[in-house]
């Protein structure tokens, strides 16, 4: 950690959505309609919760594993030959990777990141969730990870799929793996979900296309080949950025 | 990494949607995974006033909602918040620079640099497992941190439907000298200050705050940019 700044930089509405967004029709009655009161930044804002790797257990990073309840145990035999193991979820296995840093490019190490996420056939394990698509009996899909030294962060799951909602006729939401972050303060708290290339159905979608259109290819996670493990699991880029100490100056670029 | 000649923008908020309990409240609502937070901030090694903070989340159409989280940050029964940048925790400056030097200290074991870590301060708590649909989070009385602010709880309020997260604050009824001196009441218009003042009642030693959140309407809660 570098030293706590004076304050952080506000939110930027050029890169978030607006607190109404009529198409994502609950936003109407969910979203305040009065404009955000100005707050001096205190200690109450520059603090935040701390939570670093003693937060994790074994198995929060690999949700191809944190949920199985057939067969072997969970936690054996990390060589194992791919496709053979009992008790695999079912579906495309994949590495998530990403650096996260804040406006001033400085990574931001140790820190908590939170996932959830549908499985494979695009069903979600909460009780509420009503969509008729199998669950996977080896796939829970909550998990988490923390930043290292250099602010990266790497998890392995299955791609969730797509899933039906009732905000319009025939909507459907583009597969997603939810991400919660905090930041070094409560000020730099973010909650986003992370989309992947090529999805036909962002360009549909309301709560994606409720971000600014200029900012809505951060959400969207590169495939990067570099990152895939042979044989194993697709890899795809997700780097984040968190608001930024108030006093740095905008860098310009050269 | 590439080194980024242009300062990069800050990535979109989200909702947190409508499923977020078995990853983000997992123990709360019976999730076979470990919660890093819970209702429940009390710590039997700190003492202070036991206090109940417990109120809805009601929607444009009054409507209680039901998937809604909610986070509160606040700080200890002395004011101070369990966090390197507070450095009136009674550690000296080279102990608090320790401690700001990474957060790897806490795997260290390197609590000692901040004597306020015991009371950590932060709960989560979903409105879906209250028959009533209210959250409840039991904690102590947060003393005041001593820079003219009257003691308050910082609020963050996440729901299916709200696209960003949103800051609030619970204030406390039985602090009205503290609140009429305290400067964010203060910047907010009179007739809306009242939705940041909870009312308190006694359940025996437990002293309850009820804090309705109105997501709109005509006692919209004051949220703050923050």
């Amino acid at each position: 950690m570098t030293d706590t700044p004076r304050g952080y930089s506000r939110r930027d509405w050029a890169s978030h959505p607006p607190l109404i967004a009529p198409d994502y029709r609950s936003t109407q009655t969910r979203g305040p309609t009065r404009p955000l009161v100005p707050l001096a930044q205190s200690l109450s804002e520059l603090t935040g919760p701390v939570f670093g790797r003693e937060s994790l257990g074994a198995l929060d990073n690999d949700l191809t594993r944190n949920g199985r309840r057939d067969g072997a145990p969970p936690g054996e035999s990390p060589g194992e030959p791919p496709g053979e193991s009992p008790g695999e979820p079912l579906g495309e296995r994949i590495l998530v990777s990403g650096q996260v840093t804040d406006e001033a490019g400085r990574p931001q190490a140790n820190l908590l990141v939170e996932i959830w996420q549908a499985n494979a056939a695009g069903r979600y394990v909460h009780q509420t969730d009503r969509h008729d698509a199998p669950l996977d009996p080896n796939f829970f899909g909550g998990g988490r990870c923390v930043t290292d030294d250099a602010g990266v962060y790497r998890f392995h799951s299955v791609k969730p799929g797509a899933y039906p909602w009732g905000n319009h006729d025939n909507a459907w939401r583009p597969g997603h793996i939810h991400f919660s972050l905090f930041g070094p303060s409560i000020a730099t708290r973010l909650v986003t979900q992370m989309y992947f290339p090529g999805d036909p159905l962002l360009d549909l979608d309301p709560i994606f296309l409720a971000v600014p259109a200029a900012a809505r290819d951060r959400l969207v996670a590169r495939f990067d080949i570099s990152l895939t493990e042979p044989a194993f699991a697709l890899g795809y880029r997700f780097d984040i950025v968190l608001r930024g100490p108030r006093e740095t100056p905008m860098e310009t670029t050269a | 990494m590439s080194k980024e000649r242009t300062k990069p923008g800050q990535t979109p908020s989200q909702t947190v949607g409508p499923y977020f309990a078995y990853g983000l409240t997992p123990e709360q609502y019976g999730y076979p995974f470990a919660s890093i937070a819970t209702p429940d901030l009390r710590r039997p090694e700190v003492a202070g006033e036991p206090i109940r903070i417990e109120g809805r989340v009601l929607d444009g159409k009054g409507e209680p909602v039901s998937d809604a989280m909610i986070e509160i940050w606040q700080a200890d029964p002395q004011g101070r918040y369990a966090h390197p940048a507070d450095r009136r925790s009674g550690a000296d400056r080279a102990g608090a620079d320790r401690a700001g030097a990474g957060r790897a200290g806490a795997d260290r074991g390197g609590d000692a640099a901040l004597p306020n870590i015991a009371f950590g301060g932060f709960g989560r708590c979903g409105t879906g497992t209250d028959p009533e649909r209210r959250f409840v989070f039991d904690s102590l009385k947060p003393g005041a941190a001593g820079d003219g602010q009257a003691p308050h709880i910082n609020v963050i309020v996440f729901l299916r439907g709200l696209l960003n997260h949103l800051y609030t604050r619970v204030y406390f009824a039985d602090e009205a000298a503290a609140n009429a001196r305290d400067p964010v009441l203060r910047a907010v218009p009179a007739g809306r200050r009242g939705t940041l003042i909870a009312a308190r009642d006694q359940d025996g030693d437990v002293a309850v705050y009820r804090f309705d959140i109105h997501m709109q309407g005509d006692r919209e809660t004051v949220f703050f940019d923050v």
